[in-house]
């Protein structure tokens, strides 16, 4: 067991949103192979389709994804919200909207459904107007992060892009604006991948993001920049798939690590076996993950803060709505 | 060979319009195959939707499409030459047991998946086909095996449900001390395979059943798919009576394209639009 905002996570692994996260009974399956902390799918304002397929491709080493933020909307789960209140599971509600408002709006619902954290997608590359504004901005990220943060009762992590063209400022705005925890990084891109037999792209979006072994260098140096920005916790993500890419991760100063992609490489059971493949490493290594965390910054960052993420989330209700 | 990452672009070779509603696409290219597998068809500019392989050589392949919805139609309406992508094959397939006494049940287009296991079965198998009528019967003159028709309209064998002979036959074995089935396989409608699936747990016969759900990835990472705890893109679409028991959505529940949950009447309509 390790402590992550005052909350108990069976071990440090991170189901990546999006991936499988729709209903109640996936998300214990996942968590019951082996993940701490399982994230929903991005939750929206207003029910929404997404994309027409081709909406995911794979391409070896990494894939290129444009669902669109299909969501049902926060209204229309009640099947699901009554389903996860008796969860026996650590729960990362992750939402997404247009305006700050409808930001504030989702997320005052889906707080009083009583997640163990809330997620803002600040991030996402795959819609036209949704999102990834947010995340290139410092002025944008810490608005729609005060105003979560103020209509919230419990833990808010803001999750960003690599599209930032200096993510460390923004996990600083958000760090300043009330945010408890970083989660890093959303798809990188986007990109796009044509077809040069039927002469179009293959995504029916045109554009992507990328996730996936491919993007990990992108997202070992996003958590880097953002651990010396930063004293929150980074849940880092981005491509890891094996227990040594979430040592690395741990390197550049992630508390956790997420995996969305791994699973279409190593099925469901990857959180097991990263899980095993981690801790092997760190007894072999006679060290704990704690101790690694953040080491790749050198010695020159003495201060680790409260990296391990222990401190109750309680400690901090001070800081609530002062940014 | 498999073509499980970008879409492989084939030439459609050869199409055969079986009735005004159903159609086979072929493919001149090996694939890796075992029955009850599925590929993504795109039709560039259109759609990518998933189609169960209902014919299979060395190397030739065939999918059947039933024109219902938007998608389907255009894919009928394909012609030899016209270029579309191929992904695949995914999904698991069926466990295919040796014993002759096993049953194949299918309704309506729940024929395509069924039919290249029918050809693998030992040909002493009970086979029973329902349609709306005589006219949706797919494939008429292709399998040794003899096959027990039923339709609504009585156009064609018996009058009425799959389940009617399913459950005579079941009776009739008890009846006369023969061996009872070792496996039923069905495919079609949901509340057909449920039916079929609760006759079975009553009789205490394994059976297994291959399920359909929107899907988008067809490798286990989007959850458009999901029943219950389980990925039908990954760990079905065919899943035995053990799994189906545990699965409270079967027959009831399935999501939207915007993930909603709701009943599956409403999901059903919405496919056929
Ligand atoms: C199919 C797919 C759907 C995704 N949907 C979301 C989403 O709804 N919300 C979100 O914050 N991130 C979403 N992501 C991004 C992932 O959560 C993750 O940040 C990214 O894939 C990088 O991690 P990975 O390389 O381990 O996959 C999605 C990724 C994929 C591949
Ligand atoms: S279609 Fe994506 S998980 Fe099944």
């Amino acid at each position: 067991m390790i402590s992550f905002l005052g909350k108990k996570l069976q071990n440090p692994l991170v189901l990546a949103s999006g991936i499988l996260g729709n209903s109640a009974d996936i998300l214990a399956r996942v968590h019951d192979a082996g993940c701490g902390l399982v994230t929903m799918k991005s939750i929206g304002p207003a029910p929404r389709d997404g994309h027409k397929n081709p909406t995911v491709i794979d391409m070896g080493g990494g894939m290129i994804n444009a669902v669109g933020l299909p969501t049902p909307g926060y209204a229309h789960m009640d099947a699901e919200w009554q389903a996860l209140a008796n969860r026996k599971f650590p729960l990362n509600a992750s939402i997404y909207g247009g305006s700050v408002e409808e930001f504030v709006r989702v997320a005052r619902f889906v707080s009083d459904q009583g997640p163990d954290f809330i997620e803002i997608n600040i991030s996402c590359p795959n819609s036209d107007c949704h999102g990834m504004l947010f995340g290139v901005d410092e002025k944008s990220a810490f608005a729609v992060t005060s105003a979560v943060k103020k209509a919230i009762d419990v833990p808010l992590i803001a999750k960003l892009t690599p599209a930032a063209p200096d993510i460390g400022r923004i996990a600083k705005a958000c760090e300043d604006a009330g945010a408890d925890a970083i989660c890093a990084i959303n798809t990188a891109g986007p990109g796009m991948v044509i077809d040069i037999e039927a002469k179009m792209p293959v995504l029916a979006f045109k554009k992507g993001g990328l996730s996936g072994p491919m993007i990990k260098p992108i997202a070992v140096r996003c958590v880097y920049d953002i651990f010396a920005a930063v004293s929150i916790p980074v849940i880092g993500l981005g491509g890891i798939t094996t227990g040594e890419d979430a040592v690395e991760m741990f390197m550049a100063g992630a508390t956790l690590a997420g995996m969305g992609s791994a699973v279409r490489y190593r099925g469901i059971q990857v959180f097991d076996q990263v899980n095993q493949e981690l801790n092997t490493w760190l007894a072999e290594h006679h060290t704990t993950r704690d101790a690694i965390i953040g080491t790749a910054h050198g010695s020159a960052r003495a201060d680790m803060g409260d990296r391990a993420g222990t401190t109750p989330f309680a400690a901090r209700e001070d800081q609530k709505g002062t940014p | 060979m498999t073509f499980d990452q970008k879409p492989v672009m084939l030439k459609v070779a050869e199409k055969t319009e079986h009735n005004p509603y159903f159609a086979t696409l072929f493919f001149n290219c090996p694939i890796d195959f075992h029955p009850g597998q599925f590929i993504m068809l795109w039709i560039p500019g259109i759609d990518e939707k998933p189609y169960t392989i209902s014919f299979h050589t060395p190397a030739r392949f065939g999918i059947t499409i039933e024109a219902k919805g938007i998608f389907s139609r255009r894919a009928v309406a394909l012609s030899p030459g016209d270029l579309v992508g191929i992904r695949g094959p995914f999904g698991n397939g069926f466990d295919i047991i040796s014993s002759p006494h096993v049953a194949v049940v299918a309704g309506g287009c729940g024929m395509a998946p069924l039919a290249p296991l029918v050809e693998r079965l030992n040909p002493n198998l009970f086979f029973i086909h329902g349609a709306r009528t005589k006219q949706f019967i797919l494939y008429p003159d292709r399998f040794k095996a003899k096959r027990h028709f039923t339709t609504d309209d009585g156009s064609l064998g018996q009058k009425g449900f799959v389940t009617d002979l399913l459950e005579n036959e079941m009776k009739h074995r008890t009846e006369k001390s023969l061996p009872s089935f070792d496996m039923v396989y069905a495919c079609g409608p949901e509340i057909m395979m449920h039916a079929v699936f609760t006759l079975c747990e009553t009789h205490g016969i394994a059976c297994q059943v291959s399920l359909e759900r929107y899907m988008r990835c067809g490798f286990g990472v989007c959850g458009a798919c999901v029943c219950s705890d389980r990925v039908v893109c990954t760990d079905g679409p065919v899943f035995t009576s053990e799994q189906l028991e545990k699965m409270a959505d079967f027959n009831r529940t399935a999501l939207l394209k915007s993930g909603r949950a709701v009943p599956l009447d409403d999901y059903v309509t919405w496919r056929c639009q």
